[in-house]
C-alpha cells in the first residue's frame, strides 16, 4: 500500500516489516518519533532506556541473545553511546543490530553541529544513508541483512530534513528470522587485550570486505546525465537537492552506502566527467575520501561546512541561475522560542535571577531560561554537565563561589547523566547547589516518559524512581522540595540551601503545564485601574502578558492562571476572574 | 505537471501541522508524488514555525526555497510578512490577520510593523488577508483556524469539495469532525 510516511516513520516501519524484537532508545530531536512511532507495534518491545550508553548496551544484549534489535539516537546523542559502539565494532553482532542516528545541521533544535559520518569511519562501523522515506524504509530492512552477513552493528544516518519530511512509501509484510541461538563464545564477545587483539584484523577484514560490496550494491548508483561537463557525488537529502536543481541533466553518483565508501566505482565515475563536485553538508566527508584516492575533486570549496544546503545554493553555486522572491524593506521582528504560559521553570528562573546567582544550566525547555527578559543561565554545554561543572565550579572557586552558584537540570537530563555528577558532588564532597526541575516529564523532545514519571514508552504504569530517594542515597543529606510557583518559598529555600555547609539538591516539583491531566484554575485579569504600567510583571517573559496603552494586558486564550505574574504585582492589580 | 509548492506558516501551537497531513493525505489520494518537511522540537514552544508542502509527477526536494512558493498559508499577520522572499513572481499569500505579538515585541524591544498587508500587496504579490480567528469561533473553536484557512486555500485549487471532505474525515478526530466540517465550509465562501 502507498502512503505518506515521516522519515523517522517509515525507519520504524523497516525495523517492524525486518523483524525487530527489540527497541532502546533515548528521545532526542530529530530522532525521536523512530522509537515513538515502532512501539506503536504489538509485536515490537520497545523502552525509553535512561541515556544513549545504556540504550545501545541493551540492543546489544538483545542481539546477543538472538533477535533484532535497535536503538535510536540524535547526533550527541552518539556521544553518549560512543564507548559501547567502538568496541561492539570488535564484537560483532549475533541477530542483527542496527543504530539510527539524526543529525540536525542547522541546529533546528541542537547544541552543535557535529557531523556523525565520521564515527562509522572511527568505529569502522558502516553507515547507510537514506534520502527520503522509501529509503529510510528499504535501508532499515537492508541494515539488518548487512549487519548479520557481515556480523556487525549497522548504523543509519538519518538528518532533519529526512527524519522530518513525510513522503511516498509502499509498505510490505512482517517477516521475523527464525531467532538465532545464543552460543558461548569468549573469543569474540570478551573483549580483553588478548581477544581483542585477534578480532582487530577481523575488523579490518570486513571493512574490505564491506568495501567490495560497497562497488556492488546499486545503492551506490550512478545515474547517467546528458552534461558530462560536470558530474556530482552526493548523498542524503543533497541528493534530493541536486535533482531539484539540476533534473538529470548532469552525472549524478548517489551513495546510499557512506561507510565504507567504494573506491573503484568513484574512480571509473571521475573518468566519465570533465569535474567532480561533491554536495555534501557540514564536513567534507566524501570529498576527503575521494581525495585519499587521489582524484581532483571540488567541495567545500564551494560548499559552506556550515548549516543546511538547499536547491537555490546548489543551483548558484554550480552555475545555475536563481530567481528569488523580495523581502519586506522593514525589520521583521524575530518570532524565538518561549516558555509556555504557565511553565514551571519561569518562576525558578525569575528568583535565580533575583538572587544574582550564577547559574549552570543543561539540555532541555528550561535552556530557554537563558534568553531576555528572564536571562538566567551562565553556561549549556551538553546532557548533565550543569552538575558535574558546577563541581568543578565551586571545588575550584572556593567559598566566594559557593554561596552564589546553582546547577539547573530537567529530571530526565537528571536521571541521563547528572546523578552521576551528583555522585562526585557527594563522594568529592563539594558545597554545591543543585536544582533538578522536575516536570514530570522529557519536554522539549514532545513529552516522553522517563524513569521518574512512573510511566514507560507504551504509556504502561512501571517503576517510578523516587528523585529524594535517589539523592539522598548517593549521598546528599540535604534535599529539599518546593513548588515553582510559590516564590517566596523558593527564594527562601535557595537561599538557606546555599548558605548551608554542606552540599544540597532542591527539587522544584511541578508537572509541564501542557500535560493533558494537569488542570488549571484558567485565565486571570487585569485591572486597568489598578495597573500602574510599572512592568515588573514584564519581567518574566510570559507570552500571555503584554502592555497595551501603557497597561498590562492578560491574553485570556494563553494564561493558565499560574498566579505567578500576581506575586509580582505590588498594586493588585492582576488576579482571578471576579 | 510543474511542481506545486504550498509553504504553511504560523507560531508554535497554532496547528499548522494538522494543516499540512490533511493536506498530503489530499494529495496523495489524487496520485501525485508528495513531500511534506516539518520541523519539531525546540520551535514548537511558541517560535516561528514553518512546514513544505510539495507535489507533483516526481517532487525531489523536501522543503520549498526563495522565490519558490505557489501560496504562502500564513496562520498569523506577521509570519506572513517573514516569507515574502519564498513567494514565486506572481504567487499568493493567504493570511489570518490575526496578530501574535512575539517577545521582542512584548518585552517592548521591538515594534509589531503596522500595514503589512499593504506592504505585501505592494511587492507584487497577491495578498488575500481575512479574520479567520473569528470565522473559527463561529464554527465553535479557535483552534479550528487551520480548517477555515483550508476552506480558503481550496478556492485556488482545482480539488472538488468531496475530496477535501474525505481527507478532512481522515484527519480529524470524528467527534471535532462537524466543527472542521463547518470551520473549512465557513473560510471557503468568507
Amino acid at each position: 500500500m502507498k502512503t505518506l510516511m515521516l522519515g523517522n516513520e517509515a525507519v520504524a516501519r523497516g525495523l517492524y516489516e525486518a523483524g525487530c524484537c527489540f527497541v532502546s532508545s533515548y528521545p532526542g530531536t530529530p530522532s525521536t518519533e523512530i522509537t515513538e512511532c515502532v512501539a506503536k507495534y504489538e509485536e515490537v518491545y520497545a523502552e525509553w532506556a535512561p541515556n544513549e550508553k545504556v540504550a545501545l548496551e541493551a540492543a546489544l544484549g538483545a542481539s546477543l541473545t538472538g533477535k533484532r534489535s535497535f536503538c535510536a539516537m540524535k547526533h550527541v546523542g552518539l556521544n553518549v553511546a560512543a564507548d559501547p559502539l567502538f568496541t561492539i565494532s570488535y564484537t560483532g553482532v549475533n541477530a542483527g543490530l542496527v543504530i539510527g542516528v539524526a543529525d540536525d545541521a542547522g541546529m533546528h533544535s541542537s547544541q552543535n553541529e557535529q557531523d556523525s559520518r565520521h564515527y562509522a569511519k572511527a568505529s569502522k562501523i558502516p553507515m547507510l544513508e537514506p534520502s527520503d522515506s522509501a529509503e529510510a524504509l528499504s535501508f532499515a530492512k537492508l541494515a539488518y541483512e548487512l549487519s548479520e552477513k557481515f556480523d556487525t552493528a549497522v548504523l543509519i544516518k538519518m538528518c532533519t530534513r529526512v527524519s522530518h519530511s513525510q513522503s511516498v512509501v509502499e509498505t510490505g509484510e512482517r517477516v521475523v528470522p527464525e531467532q538465532k541461538k545464543y552460543e558461548k563464545n569468549p573469543a569474540k564477545y570478551i573483549m580483553m587485550p588478548v581477544n581483542a587483539k585477534r578480532r582487530h584484523p577481523e575488523v579490518e577484514a570486513r571493512t574490505k570486505a564491506l568495501t567490495e560490496w560497497a562497488e556492488q550494491t546499486d545503492i551506490n548508483r550512478i545515474e547517467p546525465g546528458q552534461d558530462t561537463s560536470c558530474g556530482i557525488i552526493t548523498s542524503s537529502t543533497c541528493y534530493q537537492y541536486v535533482k531539484e536543481a539540476f533534473g538529470d541533466t548532469y552525472p549524478v553518483l548517489k551513495l546510499g552506502m557512506i561507510w565504507p565508501m567504494p573506491q573503484q566505482k568513484i574512480k571509473d565515475f571521475a573518468a566519465t566527467v570533465d569535474r567532480m563536485v561533491v554536495v555534501e553538508e557540514l564536513d567534507g566527508f566524501i570529498e576527503t575520501h575521494c581525495k585519499n584516492l587521489g582524484l581532483s575533486v571540488s567541495g567545500k570549496d564551494l560548499f559552506t561546512n556550515i548549516g543546511e544546503l538547499s536547491q537555490n545554493l546548489v543551483k548558484e553555486k554550480l552555475g545555475g541561475t536563481v530567481q528569488t522572491g523580495t523581502c519586506l524593506t522593514e525589520d521583521i521582528p524575530a518570532r524565538p522560542p518561549v516558555m509556555c504560559a504557565g511553565c514551571p521553570h519561569r518562576s525558578i528562573f525569575y528568583v535565580l535571577k533575583k538572587l544574582n546567582l550564577t547559574v549552570l544550566g543543561d539540555i532541555g525547555c528550561y535552556t530557554l531560561g537563558a534568553v531576555a527578559p528572564l536571562g538566567a543561565i551562565d553556561t549549556t554545554v551538553c546532557m548533565g554537565a550543569s552538575v558535574s561543572g558546577l563541581h568543578g565550579f565551586v571545588k575550584a572557586g572556593g567559598e566566594e563561589m559557593e554561596g552564589r552558584t546553582v546547577a539547573v537540570i530537567g529530571d530526565s537530563t537528571f536521571i541521563h547523566s547528572g546523578v552521576t555528577g551528583l555522585i562526585n558532588i557527594a563522594y568529592n564532597e563539594s558545597n554545591a547547589t543543585v536544582i533538578i526541575l522536575d516536570n514530570s516529564i522529557t519536554g522539549m523532545t514532545g513529552h516522553q516518559q522517563n524513569p521518574t514519571t512512573g510511566y514507560n514508552l507504551k504509556g504502561d504504569p512501571c517503576t517510578k524512581i523516587d528523585l529524594e530517594s535517589l539523592c539522598h542515597a548517593v549521598g546528599i543529606q540535604r534535599v529539599r522540595v518546593v513548588d515553582p510557583y510559590d516564590m517566596d518559598t523558593c527564594q527562601t529555600v535557595i537561599k538557606e540551601e546555599l548558605a548551608a555547609k554542606e552540599p544540597s539538591v532542591i527539587i522544584s516539583r511541578r508537572p509541564c503545564a501542557l500535560l493533558k491531566y494537569v488542570k488549571h484554575p484558567g485565565p486571570i485579569c487585569s485591572d486597568p485601574e489598578k495597573c500602574k504600567g510599572c512592568k515588573a510583571c514584564m519581567n518574566i517573559g510570559c507570552p500571555a502578558i503584554s502592555m497595551v496603552d501603557g497597561k498590562a494586558k492578560i491574553d485570556a486564550t494563553l494564561c493558565v492562571g499560574c498566579g505567578v505574574c500576581e506575586q509580582l504585582c505590588k498594586f493588585d492589580a492582576l488576579g482571578a476572574k471576579e | 505537471m510543474e511542481t506545486k509548492n504550498i509553504m504553511i506558516v504560523g507560531v508554535g501551537g497554532q496547528g499548522t501541522l494538522l494543516a499540512s497531513k490533511l493536506l498530503g493525505r489530499l494529495l496523495l489520494g489524487k496520485g501525485y508524488d508528495v513531500k511534506v518537511s516539518e520541523v519539531h522540537g525546540m520551535s514548537q514552544r511558541g517560535g516561528s514555525v514553518v512546514t513544505y508542502v510539495r507535489w507533483g509527477d516526481r517532487v525531489c526536494s523536501p522543503i520549498i526555497d526563495k522565490g519558490q512558493a505557489d501560496c504562502v498559508l500564513s496562520f498569523e499577520l506577521l509570519e506572513a510578512a517573514r516569507y515574502t522572499e519564498y513567494v514565486k513572481p506572481g504567487g499568493r499569500i493567504i493570511v489570518n490577520s490575526q496578530q501574535i505579538n512575539p517577545m521582542p515585541v512584548v518585552a517592548g524591544a521591538a515594534i509589531y510593523p503596522e500595514n503589512l498587508v499593504e506592504k505585501m500587496a505592494g511587492l507584487g504579490i497577491q495578498v488575500d488577508a481575512f479574520d479567520a480567528l473569528t470565522l473559527a469561533e463561529e464554527a465553535g473553536s479557535s483552534k479550528a483556524v487551520n480548517l477555515v484557512l483550508m476552506g480558503r486555500l481550496s478556492k485556488h485549487f482545482e480539488f472538488t469539495t468531496q475530496e477535501w471532505m474525505e481527507a478532512i474525515e481522515h484527519s480529524v478526530p470524528p467527534k471535532f469532525l462537524e466543527m472542521n466540517q463547518k470551520a473549512f465550509a465557513l473560510g471557503q465562501s468568507a
